[in-house]
């Protein structure tokens, strides 16, 4: 076992914290965090609940390989259903949070109900209680944090928090951990909000132990270390680049969007790429980029750590601002940058700042932004509305006074918080909104490349690259190189990656590792820490399972079929230039063949047969 | 020869692959909380840095303890704590200048690292070669060859 076989139990209406064992039945079937959590969440609550009524569940869950030397052995999940989309929401963060839970002894911890006035949940090992959080509400994350680490004198708490925008009801507010770390998809922040709790802090000493099999766990971690070093992925391009090693190979294949994916090809990418990251700028001779850094138990290290030229305009007169601090990812710089048509690559790296420091997602920040300032470019919002602001694309000016009206909860901060979807519909143009199932999309174009597309329509948390990252063998050739133009094998394709995606965020390990690791890698350390079969096999079974479960939660909820779609600028507007001109979506022809390939009818409801085979009902 | 652990904080990710694999030696556990080589994050300035006893040659700790618990393993030079003897009066805590050697609430004894007999963990653990074992008279080469090679002539210039 790895799990340490307990669960916390807080029950915000009545101010109780209660332990009580893990399931273990369902631990075997659904491995941990993502899945398991799912498993809960799914047998005590009708999925038809308002995402942001205090029936609806919020869950914070690692997984067995949480805690242990499993390189990225560090993560955990938010569990939820999502206000932002109406679907299952799992958002997964690293940092050293997941960690400190299994110190405390902790699998899991379930949050029921709705607190009276505004706590903090507080931990210390076999100690858990609800304090009153009345001074916090109203502060920054990052206030928040300091706050509550003065209050407990103690340097190692870790602390999960939400910024200003959760509590306002910002539908993209993100789980801050580590000041720069984020459960960020989905608008999990908002329902730890609706629930008037404002952080998590933890302490725990307790130790991870009781590894299964200790001498064949630390052969398989070993050897998996040793893949993740020798690969060029993982060992090279991540530690030196970030995921913003993408920018520019993205934009090159034709696969980058850009304006609300009013375009395909970005001109300014190369300003805000990794490369650029790492040019010494002229005011102080320091690169954006400081160092890499980890997540805990992490022998990647993809992390950025950046600071913003102190001279430019967006922190000039702003000294919290001129320390180093959590820097671009790839999809954050495509939200933020292409997709809004900033090339400004402080301006980018100080909104990011702002989105950890105050817990927004920037991807659904940025994409709102960029929905925006279509509309305002159409004349559809005025400047009036945006409160003085100029929206217009390619404006570092614009985008920066967003974020600050966001924050500060200013009327057009309000507005922006309501995310794409909801946006568009206020203005009467629905079809400007770049979503599937009400979440805004990530860096890489579905009509570029084909196969993401289908991961996109079919993603059980709406548009996400993190569900099936098909780009790795379309793009990048891992395992094996697929034709991005081409939609043959994708549905296939996308089926392997959902399935093998779902044991990675099961088992407590980050999905990047997925760059070097097959199922080869990653099944044999899960079965030498947990007890129970854990064969490759098995573990893309559970993989299944879980992406089945997911599914019927959401067909519970009232999506069907026609929610595996695309907006229609995706489908029909062809791209107007560079290497994948003249291309679009060709999700007609993939949809059925992937309904198919999963054991689904036309309709897209898991046949009787395929539930019985995964242990379904 | 004499062995060192060489520290390098340039080189550090802050993954902490160093203390779980420090506490998983001395009690069987992955618990960061009790691992005697500590990994420091300067967040505003983007820097990591491990630390972890030097062992001193003339050990503060060893020469302060009052009831002989601190001793020297002559093959690693390692000085080490004997838990059947250490009382938990912590003058040795008092005493290190460094503050590696720390009271142990769990334990009542206080703890600090002993090289694991020669074979350090920590090192073993470490991913990106911020913390090595080697040679004890060669822990300041590295800084010294980088130095050096900015002294090299450019090419360009030569005759």
């Amino acid at each position: 076992m790895s799990w340490t076989r307990k669960i916390l139990r807080v029950n915000l209406t009545e101010g109780t914290c209660t332990p009580e064992p893990l399931n273990m039945e369902w631990a075997k079937q659904y491995l941990g965090q993502r899945g398991l959590a799912t498993k809960y969440l799914v047998e005590e609550t009708d999925p038809n609940v308002d995402a942001l009524s205090p029936e609806n569940l919020f869950i914070m869950a690692t997984g067995p390989l949480t805690g242990t030397m499993a390189s990225t052995g560090g993560r955990y999940s938010v569990i939820t259903k999502s206000p932002l989309t109406g679907a299952i929401a799992c958002s997964n963060s690293g940092g050293f949070i997941g960690n400190e839970f299994k110190n405390a002894g902790l699998d899991m911890i379930i949050f029921e109900g709705k607190s009276p006035s505004p706590v903090y949940l507080y931990i210390e090992n076999d100690k858990a209680e609800l304090k009153p959080a009345d001074d916090l509400w109203g502060k920054s994350a990052w206030e928040a944090d300091e706050m509550i680490h003065a209050k407990h004198q103690d340097p190692n708490i870790k602390i999960a928090v939400v910024g200003r925008p959760a509590e306002e009801g910002c539908l993209y507010s993100a789980v801050i951990n580590d000041l720069h770390r984020a459960a960020g998809r989905s608008g999990v922040g908002t329902v730890m909000a609706s629930k008037n709790l404002k952080a998590v802090a933890v302490r725990g000493t307790l130790g991870v132990g009781g590894v299964d099999q200790p001498q064949e766990f630390f052969e398989a971690v070993n050897a998996g270390k040793k893949v993740l070093a020798d690969n060029a992925v993982t060992g090279e391009g991540l530690p030196a680049y970030g995921t913003q090693v993408l920018m520019n190979v993205i934009n090159g294949v034709g696969g980058l969007p850009a304006r609300n994916m009013r375009d395909v090809g970005f001109e300014g990418a190369e300003n805000i790429s990794a490369e650029a990251m790492n040019e010494p700028r002229a005011s102080d001779g320091k690169p954006n980029l400081t160092t890499n850094g980890a997540c805990f138990g992490c022998t990647i290290a993809c992390g950025r750590i950046s600071t913003v030229d102190k001279t430019h305009f967006s922190v000039k007169d702003k000294p919290q601002y001129h320390g180093a601090s959590g820097g671009l990812e790839y999809e954050a710089a495509w939200s933020l940058g292409a997709d809004t048509g900033v090339d400004d690559l402080d301006a980018l790296t100080y909104v990011n700042f702002i989105c950890n420091e105050d817990g927004l997602d920037p991807i659904s920040f940025g994409c709102t932004v960029a929905a925006a300032m279509e509309l305002y470019e159409e004349g559809q919002i005025s400047n009036d509305e945006t409160g003085g602001i100029d929206l217009r694309f390619g404006s570092a000016e614009a985008l920066v006074a967003c974020v600050e009206a966001v924050v500060s909860g200013t009327d057009f901060g309000k507005t922006l918080g309501m995310g794409s979807k909801l946006l568009c519909e206020k203005y009467g143009k629905p079809e400007l909104s770049m979503t599937v199932k009400g979440q805004e999309f990530p860096a890489y174009d579905p009509r570029g490349i084909q196969g993401i597309g289908l991961a996109y329509a079919t993603s059980n948390r709406g548009a996400c690259h993190l569900r099936g990252y098909t780009i790795a063998s379309e793009i990048l050739g891992i395992p094996v190189k697929t034709e991005q133009a081409d939609s043959d094998g994708k549905p296939e394709l996308v089926k392997a990656f959902q399935d093998a995606t779902a044991v990675v965020d099961s088992a407590g390990l980050c999905v990047f590792t997925t760059f070097a690791w097959g199922m080869e890698d990653i099944a044999p350390q899960i079965d030498a820490a947990c007890e129970g079969d854990w064969s490759i096999d098995k573990c893309l079974e559970a993989g299944e399972r879980i992406w089945n479960m997911e599914r019927q939660y959401n067909n519970a909820a009232g999506f069907t079929a026609d929610d595996d779609t695309l907006p229609k600028r995706l489908l029909k507007e062809a791209i107007k230039s560079g290497p994948t001109e003249g291309q679009v979506s060709k999700l007609g022809e993939m949809l059925p063949v992937y309904y198919e390939v999963r054991g689904w009818t036309p309709q897209g409801v898991p046949t009787a047969e395929t539930l019985s085979r995964l242990g379904l009902s | 020869m004499q062995k060192s652990l060489h520290l390098d904080p340039a080189k550090c990710t802050g993954c902490l692959q160093c203390e779980m694999a420090c506490s998983y030696e001395k009690l069987g556990e992955f618990n960061p909380s009790r691992s005697v080589i500590k990994v420091f994050t300067f967040h505003e300035e983007g820097r990591f840095a491990p630390y972890t006893c030097t062992q001193c040659d003339e050990a503060w700790c060893l020469r302060a303890c009052p009831v002989d618990a601190i001793t020297m393993d002559l093959t690693s030079g390692a000085k080490i704590v004997i838990d059947d003897k250490c009382v938990g009066c912590k003058v040795c805590t008092i005493s290190c200048p460094f503050g590696t050697v720390n009271y142990v609430q769990e334990t009542g004894k206080v703890a600090k690292c002993d090289l694991c007999g020669g074979d350090p963990e920590c090192a073993k653990a470490c991913p990106t070669d911020a913390i090595t074992w080697i040679d004890a008279n060669a822990t300041g080469y590295d800084r010294m060859k980088a130095f050096a090679e900015k002294s090299l002539p450019s090419a360009n210039t030569s005759a």
